[in-house]
This record gives C-alpha cells, sequence and structure tokens, in this order.
C-alpha cells in the first residue's frame, strides 16, 4: 500500500541573520521579519489582557444582576469626578514624560513622571476618601447589590493601579539613576502603557457605574 | 543565570539547591511540574479508587477502614458527605493539579525552549515563580482534605448558592476557603507560565523556525496558553464574588428565601445561575486547555512512529485554533436544565455541534497518518494510538449531550461522567504517558522499561475501558453522578452487578498505574542509558541538544532551522527521516 502523503512542505534556505543586539536569542521566524513587539512589550499586553478579562467578568456580573428585581442604586460619591479628573491628568503627565525621553529631555522626562506618580497617588488617596462618603452616607459593602459592585471594582481596580504607581516609582528611582535614554527606555514605555490601560479602565468602571 | 541566555552563554556550575530545586531552568521546572502533578495524580487517583469502593459496596462494614479514618468512616461505613468530598476533591485535583498541570506546565515548560530553538523561556526569574506559586496552590488545595470540618462538598464546579454559605454543608466552611485560595493561587500561577509560553513561542525561535515550522505541539501549546489567558481571570473575577459573598455578606449568588436551620438567610437578591454562566465561560475552555496539548503531543508523537508526515498540518493548526475560537461560546451546553432560556439552549447546541467538526477534522487526520504506516508499536506510540481512540469514544458521546434535547434525559448521569472522564480526562493522561515515554529519554539521559511500558499500556487501555463503557449503560439506565449508594434506589439495583464490575476493573486499572511509576521511578536512576541524541529518529530540535541537555540547551551554536518537523519517508532518501536542521542542500543532490 502506498504511503498516504497529504502535502509536503518546501525546503528553504533559512531567513538572514539578524543584527547581533539579539544575541544568541534566535531570530523570529518568518524571513526578514523580526517580530513587531519585545518580549517587554508583549508581557505587558499579555498581563493587561489578564486584567481586562478579570474586570470583563465581574462587569458581566454586574450587567446580568443590574436585571434583577432586588438591585438598588446607589448615590455615588461626588469625589469621583475629581478622582477621574486627577487620574487623567496622570496619564497625561506619564505621557508627557514618555515624549520628553524621546527628545532625550532627561530633566522633563523625571520631573512629568514624579507628577504623573503623585497624582496617581493622589487618585488612590481621593478613592479611598470616596469610600469614606459611601461609609458615612452609610452605604457599606453588603448594602445593595450596586455598593458591593462598586466597593469590589474600584477596590480592585485601585491595587492594580497601586502595582502601577510601584512600577512609575521603580521607573523613577531608574531615572534617577540616568540609567534611561532615548535609545533606551522600555521600563517607562511598558510602565505608560500599563497606566493608560489601566485609566481607561477606570473610565469605563465609573461609566458602567454611572449608567444603572 | 540570567548572562547564559545571551549569546556568549557562560556556564558556571551551580549547587545542587540553585539547579535542581531553585532553578529557573526551564527543564528543571518543567520536571518539577511533572512530578508534583504526578504526586497529585496519587491522591486524586486514591480518592477515585474510595469512591468506587463505596459505589460497588455500599453497605460493607470495613473494620478496617474505621480505623484508619475514624472521622470519614464511622462504624466501618463511609459517611455520605466524606464520599461527597471525594467526588469534589477527585475533580479539582484531576482537573486543574494533574492535567492542566502536567501538560501545560510540564510539558510545556520543557518543551518549549527546545523545540523552537531558544535557551530558556523569556522569563525564567517569572517562570520558577509560577512552579513555587503552583506547589503552594497544590499544598493548600491538599490541605483541604485535613481540616476537622471536612473538605468541601460542592463539585469541582463549586455551584452557588451552596459554595456562597458557609454553614450549607461541614466542608463549605473551611474547606470552600481553601478551594478558592488554591484556585486563585492556580491561576496566578497559570498566568506567569502562559506569559512565558506565548511571549517565547513568539519571540524566540530560532533561525529559520517560522510559525509554520513550528511542531504541532507548539502550537498546541501557544493556543492554550491564550484560551488560558482569556479564561482563568473569569474564574478569578467570579471566585471573588464568591468569596465576598461567603465573607463580607453581599449577595451576589445567594438569592433571598434561603432557610438555614430553620431560619431565613441575611442575603438577597443574588443570582445562582450567574455563577454557573461565569464558571462554565471558563470551564468548557478549561477543557480544551487540557485536550490541546494533548492533541498537538499525540500528533507529534504518531507521526514519528508511523514515519510518516502528520497528514495535513496546516488544517491542523486551523482547527486547532477554530476550536479555541468556538470553546468560548459553547459553555452554555453544560446548563441545558438550570432553568437557562430554552432559546439559548438552541444556540448553545448549535455551537457545540459546530465545534465537532474541527475536532472530527482533527480525528480523520490522526486516521490519515496512521493509514498505511508501518507503524513502530513502542510504548509512546501506542499511547498515542490510544489518545486517538480514547477522543473519538469521549467525543461521539459529546454529539448526544451537546444536543439538548437528549442531554435533558442524560443530564447529571452516568453517561455525562463515561463522557467527560474519556474524552478530557482519559484521553490526555494517554497524552500524558506517550510524552512521558517519548521525552523521558531526552529528560533523564535514560529510557523508560520497554516491555513495562506495554504492558503498562494494555492494562490502562483495557482497563479504562471496563471502567468507562460501562457507565454510558448505567447512566441510560438512569444512575445519577455524584450518589453516595445507588442501592437506595430501586430502579438501580438490578444495576449494581455493573457497578461492582466497574469497581473491580479501577482497582486493576489503580493497579497498572503502580507499574508505570515503578518504571519511571526506577528508570530516573537505573534505566538503560541513552547513548544519542536522537534514539526514536525524530525530527524535531530537541533530538539535536544533548541528552539530557545541558544549561543552555545547545551547546555553543543555535540550531538553524531549514524544513518542517514532518519529514518522514522522504522519498529518495536513505533515512526515514530529515531533522529539521538538515539544510536544502543535501536534499538538492537527489
Amino acid at each position: 500500500m502506498p504511503i498516504l502523503v497529504e502535502e509536503r512542505r518546501p525546503v528553504g534556505p533559512p531567513p538572514p541573520i539578524k543584527p547581533a543586539d539579539r544575541g544568541g536569542e534566535g531570530d523570529f521566524g518568518e524571513s526578514g521579519s523580526a517580530f513587531p513587539l519585545s518580549k517587554g512589550q508583549i508581557g505587558v499586553w499579555i498581563l493587561l489582557t489578564a486584567i481586562i478579562m478579570l474586570f470583563a467578568g465581574l462587569s458581566s456580573a454586574y450587567i446580568v444582576l443590574r436585571g434583577v428585581p432586588s438591585w438598588q442604586n446607589i448615590e455615588l460619591p461626588s469625589l469621583l469626578w475629581p478622582n477621574t479628573a486627577v487620574l487623567l491628568l496622570s496619564s497625561v503627565a506619564v505621557e508627557l514624560s514618555r515624549r520628553a525621553i524621546r527628545r532625550n529631555d532627561i530633566q522633563s522626562m523625571k520631573s512629568w513622571l514624579a507628577v504623573g506618580g503623585a497624582l496617581g497617588l493622589t487618585f488612590l488617596i481621593g478613592q479611598l476618601a470616596a469610600w469614606r462618603q459611601l461609609v458615612n452616607a452609610g452605604v457599606y459593602l453588603p448594602s445593595t447589590l450596586q455598593s458591593s459592585f462598586f466597593y469590589i471594582l474600584s477596590g480592585l481596580h485601585g491595587l492594580h493601579l497601586l502595582g502601577g504607581v510601584v512600577a512609575l516609582g521603580i521607573v523613577l528611582v531608574m531615572a534617577l539613576r540616568n540609567r534611561l535614554t532615548s535609545l533606551r527606555y522600555e521600563p517607562l514605555k511598558l510602565c505608560a502603557t500599563y497606566w493608560h490601560v489601566l485609566d481607561g479602565l477606570w473610565v469605563y468602571l465609573f461609566l458602567l457605574l454611572l449608567l444603572s | 543565570m540570567s548572562e547564559s541566555h545571551t549569546g556568549e552563554h557562560v556556564h558556571h556550575e551551580l549547587g545542587f539547591w540553585r539547579k535542581y530545586v531553585f532553578s529557573t531552568d526551564h527543564k528543571i521546572i518543567g520536571i518539577q511540574y511533572l512530578i508534583t502533578a504526578m504526586s497529585m495524580a496519587v491522591v486524586g487517583g486514591t480518592l477515585s479508587m474510595l469512591m468506587r469502593y463505596q459505589l460497588a459496596w455500599p453497605s460493607m462494614i470495613s473494620p478496617t477502614l474505621g480505623k484508619l479514618m475514624p472521622d470519614a468512616f464511622a462504624g466501618g461505613v463511609m459517611k455520605p458527605e466524606f464520599y461527597v468530598s471525594l467526588v469534589t476533591m477527585h475533580g479539582t485535583i484531576m482537573v486543574f493539579f494533574l492535567f492542566t498541570a502536567v501538560l501545560t506546565g510540564g510539558f510545556g515548560n520543557f518543551l518549549i525552549p527546545l523545540q523552537i530553538g531558544a535557551r530558556d523561556m523569556a522569563f525564567p526569574f517569572l517562570n520558577a515563580l509560577s512552579y513555587w506559586v503552583f506547589l503552594l496552590s497544590c499544598i493548600v488545595i491538599f490541605s483541604a482534605l485535613f481540616v476537622t470540618t471536612g473538605a468541601p462538598l460542592g463539585g469541582w464546579t463549586s455551584y452557588a448558592p451552596l459554595s456562597a454559605i458557609p454553614a450549607a454543608g461541614p466542608g463549605q466552611g473551611t474547606g470552600v476557603t481553601l478551594w478558592i485560595t488554591a484556585i486563585a493561587l492556580f491561576t496566578a500561577s497559570g498566568l506567569m507560565g502562559g506569559l512565558n509560553y506565548i511571549t517565547t513561542i513568539l519571540t524566540m525561535r530560532t533561525r529559520g523556525m517560522s510559525m509554520m515550522r513550528l511542531p504541532l505541539t507548539q502550537w498546541s501549546l501557544l493556543i492554550t496558553a491564550i484560551l488560558a489567558l482569556l479564561a482563568f481571570p473569569v474564574l478569578l473575577a467570579a471566585g471573588i464574588l464568591l468569596m465576598f459573598d461567603r465573607m463580607g455578606g453581599t449577595s451576589f449568588f445567594v438569592p433571598a428565601g434561603i432557610i438555614m436551620n430553620q431560619m431565613p438567610i441575611e442575603h438577597s437578591g443574588g443570582h445562582p445561575l450567574l455563577w454557573q454562566h461565569l464558571f462554565w465561560f471558563f470551564g468548557h475552555p478549561e477543557v480544551y486547555i487540557v485536550v490541546l496539548p494533548a492533541m498537538g503531543m499525540a500528533s507529534d508523537i504518531l507521526s514519528t512512529f508511523c514515519r510518516k508526515p502528520i497528514f495535513s498540518y496546516r488544517m491542523m493548526v486551523y482547527s486547532m485554533i477554530a476550536i479555541a475560537v468556538l470553546s468560548f461560546v459553547v459553555w452554555g451546553h453544560h446548563m441545558f436544565v438550570s432553568g437557562m432560556n430554552p432559546f439559548l439552549g438552541s444556540v448553545f447546541t448549535l455551537t457545540t455541534l459546530l465545534i465537532a467538526v474541527p475536532s472530527a477534522i482533527k480525528t480523520f487526520n490522526w486516521l490519515g497518518t496512521v493509514w498505511g504506516a508501518r507503524i513502530r508499536f513502542t510504548a509512546a506510540g501506542l499511547f498515542a494510538i490510544g489518545f486517538v481512540s480514547m477522543f473519538v469514544s469521549g467525543g461521539l458521546s459529546g454529539i448526544f449531550l451537546g444536543t439538548s434535547a437528549a442531554d435533558i434525559q442524560l443530564q447529571d448521569t452516568y453517561f455525562v461522567v463515561a463522557h467527560f472522564h474519556l474524552v478530557m480526562a482519559i484521553a490526555p493522561l494517554f497524552a500524558a504517558f506517550g510524552g512521558l515515554y517519548f521525552w523521558f529519554p531526552k529528560m533523564f539521559g535514560r529510557f523508560m522499561n520497554e516491555t513495562l511500558g506495554r504492558i503498562h499500556f494494555w492494562l490502562t487501555f483495557i482497563g479504562v475501558y471496563c471502567v468507562f463503557f460501562p457507565m454510558h449503560i448505567i447512566g441510560i439506565g438512569g444512575q445519577m453522578r455524584r450518589i453516595y449508594d445507588p442501592t437506595q434506589y430501586m430502579f438501580l439495583v438490578p444495576q449494581q452487578p455493573v457497578n461492582v464490575f466497574i469497581s473491580i476493573a479501577a482497582f486493576i486499572l489503580g493497579a497498572g498505574q503502580l507499574i508505570f511509576l515503578f518504571n519511571f521511578l526506577f528508570s530516573i536512576f537505573a534505566g538503560k542509558r541513552v547513548l544519542e541524541r536522537n534514539p526514536w529518529h525524530a525530527t524535531t530540535l530537541e533530538w539535536t541538544a544533548p541528552t539530557p541537555p545541558g544549561h543552555g540547551n545547545f551547546g555553543e551554536e543555535l540550531p538553524v532551522v531549514y524544513r518542517w518537523p514532518f519529514d518522514y519517508s522522504v522519498p529518495g532518501e536513505k533515512e526515514d527521516f530529515i531533522p529539521q536542521t538538515v539544510p536544502a542542500t543535501v536534499v538538492a543532490k537527489q
């Protein structure tokens, strides 16, 4: 019986060797096309995908439960508005910092980075104060379904943002030790990506909570 | 250790602890995953033996067991709540801590850098951390067996509201808390692992290793990692909400009006079905997180021992992608009788039958690979063929269960138990055994004993069919899952001899696995030494590395890839295999 062979892949030469700066790790397969993202970028996007899926799961639960008869809206703390503005400003600061290092303007990179981190911290303190506002209004975690969601969504988002603040702090220390230049600033780039996505996530959560 | 991942891989000898215990080397981490998961399998397997004992001889008094486990066997007879905790723990341990861990954690870590021609994972430290968090999660779930109130009772699916109310049963207090904690840790560990797998496969392939030259094992691991990345966080979200229901007084999953101990509970307004939706949104992709790597590994092993290229490589890849995409829209087929909108049920029936198409494509491709081949019946090859057999047997009953009209009758019977064991437990188990026999020489530099391997195969193959095939029949006969004592139901009594048969077969099957354990442990230290790099005459890159590969895997130079991984029996060639590293010029001479 003849051997059943469905297809044979043509044998071809390997693609040209890539520049040596990828040293030893091999290149990226398809001839002439290095993989467009660095390891760090892929890593951060994978992390962000996981975070987005976590909040997707939570918000789908929110949307389902919004339809049950016992759903009661709470009055969201007024502090959320200034908090959101502060967070958006922090994104602007982090972005300015990233642009500054692209121009090799190290000094303003450091300053904007510090401003971004400080605004991030201010947001977190503001969120705690917003919780306080709710507690003072007598709205606790188990009070209504929406209040449960509010505390959990804002708390989890805050924890993830706290991670971002720590990362910004580490990048700031790197910057202060002059380890970032316009040619090598991937840590800042990755941090900025994380920060912007987490900011966007808060805007989404805020809208979700508002539009009940 | 990081300097060794650059071009000039500096070899510096590490001490025992750094080399074999707190290692960041992907091979050691892979073996750590394998051995930890195998230990969990021993635990999970023992629990299933206790379950089979109970189901066959439900009212038999055993003074020995009564003495050994006085809490579980009061007066020598198993307590009902202990039986339900066995069901829960067996399912949880096997799904998460054996199959997910052994296939992606064990084989994934060991094989990814070796098969793509890299020196290590993209983030070696994160990889090590992933293992240690996994070990912690194993310890946490294992400890649930030993808390005074008992292990959780809610099944591996932990359905609410049972799981949401700590007072709902003896194991629902600390037991469920430990369950949720272990799953959360497992999720974190899986995320760290998956982050590594995706990044490594995408960015660290060696020169010439284009995506379409990847072995199918690598494709399956990449797709699995993406699935896990999308599915596990949703389970974590559900777990967080469940934890707040249990500890924070919230009512996400607890409806109003539940009476506990003659008192209405304080929760109000939740939705128990929400848990099921969230769980199965994770739970169905989880099935493919387990099955896909098994498919990839079985494909590569099958091709090697059939000495033929895999039939339709591209369709194999595309159907895996199709399965992965569809796996996110079929979860409702677990919930046909849950009170979900029947129209939604029809939609889920359609998507479920749709996912049978890429699965069937894969099956026919395996048959096409085996067809007309001069098969080498090694233990590894036999297990790969066994995988196909199990996948077909379990898959076909899936078509019945995926159709809502039939499922309403069969839901929660032993028909379901037979189906999911064959398709998502036994089939991956066969692929994992095949993988162990196949890659053991590369892992440890020694062979496993082939004769014992074949005895192990035949005992397992026949044993598994004796255990699970009759379950279809008693399932159609009406035996429900999770019941403690079938003889309590008049209509099940005539079927009881089948339960006895299944249990005896299960004990033989369990004993057969001891042969494997002995073979595995014995061969690590005293197996026949492997004297060549490529004992199976395979084509993929790991077989061009030294045996066992040293730190950095490939010596001074990384391999360069010139061809796809399935050049077996190329017409006109002297050898019946051409490794991926053989340049085109050699072929051009013919």
